[in-house]
């Protein structure tokens, strides 16, 4: 029942939203709390998989192959703490960020449906379950991103929803093939069952579709051009969100079908994932650097840093794995701390363009460590969340010998400096441009300030007690490795 | 603007109450036979949608039963229910079938179970889901 | 029967893709109906295909495989049309947003926001 929870608890929410329709203050309310509830619970499923080891939970009491398995690992517990934490902070970020008309216009409902469908995606073990909770979180996004109406907001979410469908029926394709091919859809089942049956060709063509619809969603190399032009458009309050969590599912649904289903051919699948990786470390971070605009510069870095989670599935050691969880929960965080400064950025000061605006370090000093932070973590800078993950996927790349990708991390990792140093130099030190059109509005949403503040002090923390835990991101990564595991969970 | 048409709105009138039994029955039989919530749910919306083509969407939103964001809150409700009763009967599946017989003497028996509250559900969300949609389509013409 | 489902489906994903290469976004939304089209009939191929054979066990709990098909793929395409029901109708209304904003649908009208 514990692991149902997460799907039930904002489903549930939904409900009382749906009930409280155009009532701001109570659906609000209604959202802290069960926002605060999720990671309780979230945290309450990390303990219990710490303390017993990873568990696994069938609905309806079907048994494992025939009816729907939600399991947990250390793995996907940790990412459904880091997404309820991401979850709550934004929702109340978004109280004083957004407008009027798209809080009322279903902006709780929307969020909680996204909480839902990425859940859904870290639990389930079920290859068409996790379709069906892709659709969920891609239908609420579909309308988040479009939310407003906004001219550009439609020509961003044309492409956005376009590509994204066209992901959707690759991984349908992908399904179908897997499902002739196998006669089942429970992940662990089929792990089971490949080790058996001679590794044809339609296996391996199934799972490059497999890895082309996740890429797709995660915005890896060549499928990434929606992820440019789309995320900026809509306010930061969802941009911030879609940032920490959406591309991260597509991560994390890699790293699990890769790490359980290519059993065969493995330095080939090796070789074309560094391959990816670093073509999308390099591309994100030479495309940021191209940018003025704050959003975009954060939205293609974002593409730059799906590369090192990407990288570390490459590697494919312990250290290497665990470094890359490690890596994704630090990018969930800092990602979704420097958009929210940016939305701070734009509330102070009226404008993205770093053309624009400036000298926010004269007027609000805190304001302006609040975007350096997270930014100094993206760039890597000890003692910083960010430079541990990158210390532990460079450790473990040129431990397996990888030396190739390693150095490309380090250079693209210096080219992030550069994005953030400029973002630094343009947006806080430099004077206001005489002929800037932004128009100063001076406001700081209270509730906004303080959620990014809570958020970039737990970032500072996190880096800081690295020692303490990073042992448990390891046994993270050894579980991942570990397919027989992850079969006796499910199978029993 | 749309034409409206004498014999549309008269059939819409009476066509309307028809779809809606229609659908409820479509949505009883569902679980042996061909239908369920989902038919049954495009049927009842589509009942909407003819009085919303005879009328004009402002006086099929007055009706009482168009209330989409109630309705698609209800059905999200009693699925979720459907799935929490056996967990209120002390068993831990959640989401297992319970299922219980009402003889009707002399006629047939009814057969009542979480399945169909599931379905009930599912009625409401689609029936609910495709006015919303199609009400807001109408009305922006 | 095989060979003729192959053939549909090789043909709808074709008209699928010649649509997506088209300007106008109408024909975009069109060739993605086709696309889940093609892709549920794939899933209904998956299954196997046996003529006659319906999805049942007999009336005693039986269970004679040679005579029964596979239900699960019927399931899964249902699952698939009633996603893509919501999909469809929600894409429509989203160009039919576009075509009021913009007051076109040349898909070249798109390409602003990817300006830096």
């Amino acid at each position: 029942m514990t692991l149902f929870l997460p799907v039930i608890l904002p489903l549930a929410a939904i409900v009382m939203l749906l009930f409280s329709y155009k009532l701001n203050r109570l659906q609000q309310f209604i959202s802290i709390f069960s926002m605060s509830l999720l990671v309780l619970l979230a945290i309450h499923i990390l303990l219990e998989v710490i303390s017993n080891g990873p568990f696994a939970m069938q609905a309806g009491g079907w048994e494992a192959p025939f009816g729907i398995t939600f399991t947990v690992d250390l793995f996907s517990a940790i990412m459904l703490v880091t997404t309820a934490l991401i979850a709550l902070i934004v929702t109340i970020y978004s109280i004083g960020f957004l407008d009027k008309t798209r809080k009322q216009a279903g902006f709780y409902i929307l969020i909680h449906g996204l909480v839902t469908g990425v859940n859904g995606s870290f639990l389930t073990g079920d290859i068409f379950n996790l379709y069906v909770w892709f659709e969920v979180m891609l239908i609420s996004s579909f309308v988040l991103i479009t939310l407003g109406a906004e001219k550009q907001q439609l020509r961003g979410a044309v492409k956005y929803v376009v590509l994204n469908l066209i992901g959707s029926v690759i991984f349908v394709t992908a399904i179908g093939l897997m499902y002739g091919q196998m006669g089942t859809l429970n992940m662990a089942d089929i792990a089971l069952k490949l080790r058996e049956i001679e590794h044809t060709g339609l296996i391996n063509s199934s799972l490059m579709l497999f890895f082309i619809a996740f890429g797709i969603k995660a915005a890896l190399f060549p499928f990434f051009f929606w992820l440019p032009a789309s995320y900026p458009t809509p306010p930061v309050a969802i941009t911030a969100f879609f940032a920490g969590t959406l591309t991260k599912v597509g991560v994390y649904v890699i790293l699990r079908f890769y790490s359980l289903f290519v059993i065969t051919d493995l330095t080939t699948w090796q070789m074309i994932v560094m391959i990816i990786a670093g073509i999308t470390m390099v591309s994100g971070v030479l495309m940021a650097a191209s940018a003025y605009d704050i959003r975009k510069i954060l939205s293609f870095h974002i593409i730059s840093q799906i590369g090192y989670m990407i990288m570390g599935l490459g590697i494919a050691t312990v250290i290497g794995l665990g470094g890359a969880i490690y890596f994704m929960v630090h990018n969930i965080l800092s990602k979704t701390a420097t958009f929210m400064a940016g939305g701070l950025f734009f509330k102070y000061r009226g404008s993205y363009d770093l053309k624009e605006i400036g000298w926010i370090y004269k007027d609000k000093p805190l304001l302006a460590f609040l975007f350096l932070l997270p930014a100094l973590s993206l760039a890597g800078i000890p003692p910083t969340p960010g430079f541990f993950g990158k210390l532990f996927l460079i450790y473990g790349g040129f431990q397996a010998g990888a030396w190739e990708i390693t150095t490309v991390a380090i250079i693209v990792s210096i080219i992030t400096l550069f994005s953030m140093v400029k973002i630094w130099n343009e947006a806080v030190w430099k004077k206001i441009p005489e002929h800037s059109k932004a128009v100063d509005k001076k406001t700081l949403p209270v509730s906004s300030f303080w959620s990014t503040l809570v958020l970039v002090v737990l970032i500072v923390m996190f880096g800081l007690g690295t020692g303490l835990y990073a042992d448990y991101f390891f046994e993270a990564g050894r579980q991942l490795m570990d397919a027989e595991l992850y079969i006796n969970t499910v199978l029993k | 603007m749309i034409m409206r048409s004498e014999i549309l709105k008269i059939a819409a009138l009476h066509l309307k109450p028809l779809l809606l039994v229609l659908s409820l029955i479509v949505l009883y039989r569902g679980h042996n036979e061909p239908g369920g919530g989902f038919v049954g749910g495009l049927l009842a919306g589509t009942a909407f949608v003819l009085h919303g083509m005879a009328f004009g969407a402002e006086c099929t939103k007055k009706l009482p039963l168009v209330k989409p964001f109630l309705l698609i809150g209800l059905g999200l409700m009693f699925s979720l229910l459907s799935g929490f009763i056996v967990v209120l009967f002390g068993n831990d599946m959640f989401m297992q079938g319970l299922w219980i017989n009402i003889p009707i003497p002399g006629i047939t028996e009814l057969k009542l179970g979480t399945p169909l509250l599931f379905d009930i559900g599912v009625y409401l969300v689609v029936a609910g889901m495709l006015m919303l949609v199609m009400l807001s389509i109408m009305e922006e013409d | 029967m095989l060979i003729l489902l192959a053939l549909i489906i090789g043909f709808l994903y074709a008209a699928s893709i010649y649509m997506f290469l088209r300007r106008s976004i109408m024909k975009l939304v069109l060739g993605i109906i086709f696309l889940s089209h093609a892709t549920n009939l794939l899933l209904f191929v998956t299954g196997g295909l046996r003529s006659g054979a319906p999805a049942f066990t007999n009336a005693d709990g039986t269970v004679d495989l040679s005579t029964i098909s596979d239900p699960l793929p019927q399931a899964l395409i249902l699952t698939a049309i009633v996603i893509g029901l919501g999909i469809t109708a929600f894409s429509l209304v989203l160009i039919y947003r576009f075509y009021k904003e913009t007051g076109t649908v040349d898909l070249d009208e798109l390409t602003e926001s990817d300006k830096t």
